[in-house]
């Protein structure tokens, strides 16, 4: 390692920046403001460079690369549309509050402002979708700002920061000092819950009837999952999770009532609009989750344990808010209980709700359906897998049928519902995770919108499960337009459209299968796990019009759930 | 209702827009901003009047405090505090409404700052309140132009112990 006080190129320190920070993979692609940057990067042996075919492939997988190991996912591109092309994938990355650092090349500083070529001001575009960015003007402010952009990405709420770095930045020469320690007045994340405040939280749960824990991303991106499980376990606790949420407690354990919100569980739902006491772990009362504001959870006593008080009141207003890292809130909350509480009548409730209404999908008609292919996908995989969907009904149906078992299993677009996120998401998952399936599921549209990243798996000889779900259709648009929008089915149908899927796989050199009957899943899935040459693609064609459900109808409540698709003559 | 919140950032580029990129993202309102330079070099201070039920003001006041740059908040609502604003109003007159509109800006302990064939430039100081007050004398003479500088605000000073300074951050 270099010692401090060298004098170094902007570009060197770049790079002694990233070892010091223990960047193991960048995902990038270069072009004239970085040229510097690759040209050292030729040489550099301590990190891998993933070359994607567009930027916001990199964004993508620095995500999954950052969801499925915890640690931040470093993106490094050019100035002007490089930088641009990022956009999309930052603004997932805010939504989610995945840590992620962009570096962006500038034209040098005095050309800033002249539309010289390839300029676009992306700090200023970035702004209100990163958590911080910043343009760095002068090489002595360096190496401190990359020091502050990978703290802030990954301390408190995590989130992608933007580090603009013009040329001449890069090519001038200072003294390298990197500072092991980083003070900002700004910034000082609140850790700990107040004391008082979770010692009030622990009694008023003791004295709940029915309680119910609501499980966000928090609990996972800050660990607390080991936490989690010990507090629900020990005090027959039941636990509902949102999409970000999946997996941060076992969904084959009896005390999971699986999803909660819009296409969530009809009982999760239930014990929602039923609970007395309501404790919310790293989620943030999203519009998916609450449906109609007012009417959610109305009777509960509501606690919400979150490291972001912005998050707290600003869709729900609660009853007890707890400022902290959620894994210490738990571990604090757990030590205040002796005995678990005797919940044996809540329990009787939510079982009741859960024969009443289970979930369903027609199995005896020979026509190939997601659920089934997803439920296959869950045992053969044992729930252990690492899954990452894309948007849409295949992206709910497997939250409801993929039994996830472990965190940082489920890498899915959430809050900014980026189609075409799952495969460069897989990509970074693959490169991330070496000792468990790594599964790509995508739409037919979703698929389409990264496809160019198939070279990058292949090229990488990446072990990714590429799954097609094809209804040739949008289909949760479709969905929506024929349960909302007078069934006016405008421009979702893409049977006249889409490419041949195994073709295109091939093309790339990629493996490909295809089908579009039940009693062929189990034959093609055994034989894609066992191939162990690089990746493999599934195309399954499924019936064109499923709908999901259960739903509940954007801004009502869980009265109005539909839990199936009304028969025409019912209607009448 | 009305909120005069002051917030302390530091001085550097960008700092602004993050607070008025975070106000139009997050659909608050803003009547009045003003920045400027404090005490302490490289500390700005802002002063924002906003407008907003409690629980936006709540969210107001907790977005503010999460952006990276700021250094405190706080809300001088319902603070004893003094509050000025800077208007600079260029008036119409004719011949016999000269000393009216001289009066009027005398009254309201103004100045006149400027004066040509056609209008007179009033500079008046007070807080927000007064200036809506001269700008209602002032328009049936005709208002040729008008600046607004925005509120600026500060907390009353307590009397301080001997020992102890107060200090910005």
């Amino acid at each position: 390692m270099i010692t401090s006080k060298l004098k170094l190129s902007g570009a060197d320190i770049f790079f002694e920046c990233l070892k010091r920070e223990k960047v193991e993979i960048i995902f990038g692609y270069p072009g004239g403001a970085v040229l510097k940057l690759y040209e050292k990067l030729y040489d550099v042996d301590f990190l891998k460079h993933i070359l994607v075919r567009h930027e916001q492939g990199a964004t993508h997988m620095a995500e999954g690369y950052a969801k499925a190991t915890g640690k931040v996912g470093v993106v490094l591109v050019t100035s002007g549309p490089g930088a641009t092309n990022t956009v999309t994938g930052i603004a997932d990355a805010y939504m989610d509050s995945v840590p992620i650092v962009i570096f962006t090349g500038q034209v040098p500083t005095h050309l800033i402002g002249n539309d010289a070529f390839q300029e676009a001001d992306i700090v200023g575009i970035t702004r209100p979708i990163t958590k911080h960015n910043f343009l760095v003007r002068d090489v002595n402010e360096l190496a401190s700002t990359i020091k502050k952009a990978f703290y802030i990405a990954s301390t408190g709420r995590p989130g992608p920061v933007l580090v603009d770095l013009p040329k001449d930045v890069i090519n001038s020469v200072c003294e390298f000092d990197y500072p092991e320690k980083i003070e900002m007045r700004g910034y000082k994340p609140t850790f700990l819950g107040h004391q008082n405040q979770i010692k009030k939280a622990a009694d008023i749960i003791k004295k709940a009837k029915r309680p119910l824990l609501y499980v966000g991303g928090g609990v996972i991106m800050s660990n607390g999952y080991r936490e989690l499980r010990l507090f629900a376990k020990e005090n027959n606790l039941p636990v509902t999770m949102t999409l970000q949420g999946l997996g941060a407690f076992p969904m084959t354990d009896g005390q999971s009532l699986g999803m909660l919100g819009m296409h969530g569980t009809y009982w999760a739902n239930q014990a929602v609009n039923n609970c007395d006491v309501l404790v919310s772990l790293g989620a943030r009362f999203d519009d998916r989750v609450t449906g109609k504001v007012d009417s959610f959870a109305p009777n509960a006593y509501k606690i919400h344990v979150d490291i972001d008080p912005t998050c707290i009141d600003k869709n729900v207003i609660v009853d007890l808010p707890i400022v902290g890292d959620v894994k210490h809130v738990l571990a604090e909350l757990a030590a205040e209980f002796e005995e678990a509480p005797d919940l044996a009548q809540w329990w009787n409730e939510i079982n009741q709700w859960r024969e009443e209404c289970p979930l369903h999908y027609e199995k005896n008609d020979g026509k190939l359906r997601t659920e089934y292919i997803i439920e296959k996908l869950s045992e053969k995989t044992k729930g252990e897998a690492v899954v990452i969907t894309d948007v849409g009904q295949h992206q709910m149906w497997v939250s409801q049928y993929y039994k996830f078992t472990n965190p940082r299993s489920h890498l899915t677009s959430g809050g900014l519902g980026t189609m075409g996120f799952s495969l460069p998401a897989s990509i970074g998952a693959a490169f991330g995770i070496k000792d468990r399936p790594i599964i790509s599921i995508s739409g037919d549209g979703g698929f389409q919108m990264n496809i160019q990243e198939l070279v990058t798996v292949a090229f990488y000889k990446l072990p990714i499960k590429i799954i097609i779900i094809n209804n040739s259709f949008l289909g949760m648009v479709r969905q929506w337009q024929e349960l909302f929008h007078a069934e006016k089915y405008s421009f979702t149908d893409l049977s006249e459209s889409n490419p041949n899927f195994v073709k295109v796989g091939e093309a790339f050199g990629i493996k490909s299968f295809s089908t579009n009957t039940p009693a062929n899943v189990d034959s093609i899935l055994d034989e894609a796990f066992a191939y162990n040459d690089g990746p493999v693609l599934i195309e399954f064609k499924v019936v064109k019009e499923d709908m999901v459900f259960p739903i509940i109808p954007a801004g009502q409540t869980v009265k109005e759930i539909m839990t199936k698709r009304l028969d025409p003559k019912e209607m009448v | 209702m009305k909120h005069t919140i002051a917030v302390l950032v530091e001085n550097q580029y960008g700092a602004f827009n993050r607070v008025a990129t975070m106000f139009s993202g997050k659909g608050f309102n803003i009547h009045s901003i003003s920045i400027g330079e404090t005490e302490v070099p490289e500390v700005s201070r802002m002063t924002i009047v906003t407008e907003g039920e409690d629980k936006i003001i709540e969210q107001v006041v907790k977005q503010l405090n999460r952006l990276i740059d700021t250094i405190k908040v706080i809300d001088l609502t319902g603070q004893t505090r003094v509050e000025r604003e800077l208007a600079l109003i260029t008036v119409f007159y004719q011949k016999g409404t000269r000393a009216e509109i001289t009066n009027i800006c005398e009254i309201f302990r103004g100045n006149i700052v400027d004066i040509n064939n056609k209008t007179l430039t009033l500079e008046i100081t007070g807080p927000p309140d007064k200036i809506d007050a001269v700008v209602n004398v002032l328009e049936p003479y005709g208002i040729k132009e008008m600046a607004r500088s925005g509120t600026v605000a500060l907390k009353r000073g307590e009397q301080l112990k001997h020992d102890k300074k107060e200090t910005v951050v």
